[in-house]
């Protein structure tokens, strides 16, 4: 398949670690990703107090994106940035916990703030709502990261003018292993 | 730029109503609903859910011949619905390794995490689509969709799209979701349960009713294997509401837009469109976000209905099941009635069907709206 359509910018967080076009740019030692979270939105700035209130995989994705849209977004104009991310897990990092807190019939405390990260694409609504992004966004799972698909979705946007740019990659997260991988194509 | 063109060519659905397309379009012309009294899960006594019946499920199961053999392996409730929806539609067409296979649901296999032993990867989602996918003989990878409750008429823009920008010929779609104990408990701790039947648009309306189907279409888009009356996918958009991730949007703003795209696509005007297949939860909201845009749109004379007062909120399945229904409706130029709805309960008012009639449908709508601020159209017309 031809495409008129590259990479411009990408970012990898992985083992505390953050990458911006593959120059390493932060790095913790021996925290949990909660911890190396949390140091990532100090380091970096960020005042958006939802933040704490998310699950894992949306604060993986959320810190990701951070990294690539702070400068790609316009305050006040359309951004037409389209939203496509993968993973392997999907929310099962969350079901998981959900599942714990309806196990026990004696002990029943299923929590609507669980249950709504029981789903991968909120992490995809986050990221729409911080950045005011009213676009084409779509949550796949693979059993391997398949950027040549992501690749393919995201020029079929633009290709159809359903979208002048394209976030896309992977976002995994289950039980303190996690990758996010992500670019932008335009 | 010049795409070419898509169609849906074959369907079949899974439900309580019925195990093929026919069984559940003469359930619905008698007014059937597959929304039963159900009790003791969990710690709800009792719960309103359109659930198949285990041993019915496992009669028909047991006596359908697969291309493969079945008594060696073992099955869950939700992998036995999506064999059967997909069964007939492979027996008609050849998969090559140009077929993509489409997957939609949002929560697979979650009942196997009940069960502490059970290895996680169970419940994965890829897991499960593999499973199926290599039983049926797909080569290419499965493309496994779960964007909550739009993820049905996503996976149908989704395979659209894939096959217009030439990575596929054609694409199997394969969509379904079973009543957990996962999901009632998460539904009620958000106070979303109906506690009757629910009343999607009615003034009376007070939250979902869940229910669990299959639901699988197959798309081509080789010319020679079209007929009349096959259906065309004219145009699509799946934009969020960028607002709340559990709520929609006040001023339906993501609904809108994307309804905005696929018209724009399709390059029709919005008088050309004869029926509205849409969400319709029956909560509170997503009922009054759904009018709303409807109206801003100037679609609010359009015959609308909701399919969740026959089979509740089968979230993943739910959009291709009631796309499935939609095709049927116009094929048969014949509009079903949105079961529960008596009095207008939105604030700005739509068409809701209130009978089963005669309506010559050419272009149809289907909608869905869901966690995360997500929403889809779908514009299909139907060839003559």
């Amino acid at each position: 398949m031809k495409s008129q359509f590259t990479i411009t910018n990408s970012c990898k967080i992985e083992s505390n670690i953050i990458f911006f076009n593959e120059e390493k740019i932060f790095e913790t030692e021996g925290d949990s990703f909660a911890e190396f979270a949390k140091s990532v939105y100090k380091k970096f700035g960020i005042n958006y107090p939802k933040f704490f209130k998310m699950d894992n995989l949306s604060k993986l994705a959320f810190l990701a994106s951070e990294v690539l849209l702070s400068e790609q977004i316009i305050a006040e104009a359309e951004n037409n940035v389209a939203l496509v991310f993968a993973n392997r897990s999907s929310s099962l990092d969350t079901d998981v916990k959900f599942q714990q807190s309806i196990d026990d019939k004696e002990n029943y405390y299923p929590s609507p703030a669980v249950f709504v990260y029981t789903l991968p694409n909120i992490c995809v609504g986050e990221i729409s709502i911080k950045h005011q992004l009213k676009s084409e966004n779509a949550f796949f799972v693979f059993e391997e990261n398949n950027e040549v698909f992501l690749t393919q979705y995201a020029t079929s946007l633009l290709q159809n003018k359903k979208a002048t740019k394209v976030l896309c990659g992977w976002v995994e997260y289950f039980d303190e292993s996690y990758l996010a991988k992500l670019f932008i194509v335009e | 730029m010049n795409n070419k063109s898509v169609y849906i060519t074959q369907t079949n659905c899974i439900t309580p109503l019925g195990f093929d397309v026919n069984s559940n379009w003469d359930a619905l012309q008698q007014g059937k609903s597959g929304i039963k009294l159900h009790k003791n899960v969990g710690n709800l006594e009792q719960f309103y859910a359109s659930i198949i019946s285990t041993t019915e499920l496992n009669e028909v199961f047991d006596k359908t011949v697969f291309p493969f053999s079945v008594s060696d392996k073992k099955f869950t409730k939700l992998e036995k619905m999506l064999l059967l929806a997909l069964l007939p539609l492979v027996e008609k067409h050849q998969i090559s390794n140009r077929t993509a296979f489409v997957f939609s649901t949002t929560k697979g296999n979650i009942s196997s995490l009940e069960l502490e032993s059970n290895p996680v990867k169970e419940a994965q989602l890829a897991f499960l689509a593999k499973k199926i996918s290599s039983l049926f003989g797909f080569t290419t990878e499965p493309i496994v969709l779960s964007n909550a409750c739009v993820s049905g008429v996503l996976a149908i823009a989704v395979a659209k799209r894939m096959i217009q920008v030439g990575v596929y010929d054609d694409a199997f779609i394969l969509a379904g979701d079973e009543v957990s104990e996962f999901v009632l408990s998460g539904f009620n701790s958000f106070q979303a349960m109906s506690e009757m039947p629910c009343k999607p648009y009615d003034s009376d309306r007070n939250g979902v009713t869940l229910g669990e189907a299959t639901a699988a279409v197959y798309l081509t888009s080789d010319n020679n294997k079209v007929e009349s009356n096959a259906i065309k996918i004219c145009g699509d958009g799946a934009i969020n509401d960028a607002n709340h991730i559990s709520g929609p949007s006040r001023t339906g703003e993501g609904l809108y837009k994307s309804i905005e795209s696929a018209i724009r696509e399709a390059n029709i005007t919005v008088k050309e469109i004869d029926y509205i297949s849409a969400h319709g939860t029956a909560t509170l909201y997503n009922d009054e976000m759904e009018a709303i845009a409807f109206n801003r749109l100037h679609l609010q004379n359009v015959p609308v209905n909701s399919l969740k007062g026959f089979y509740g909120h089968t979230l993943g399945a739910s959009g291709l099941l009631e796309t499935v229904i939609a095709i049927e409706s116009a094929k048969r130029n014949h509009l079903i009635m949105s079961k529960g709805f008596q009095h207008d309960g939105t604030s700005q008012s739509i068409a809701v069907i209130k009978e089963n009639k005669p309506a010559e449908i050419n272009y149809f709508l289907k909608t869905a709206s869901g966690f995360g601020g997500c929403n889809t159209a779908v514009i299909f017309k139907k060839l003559n």
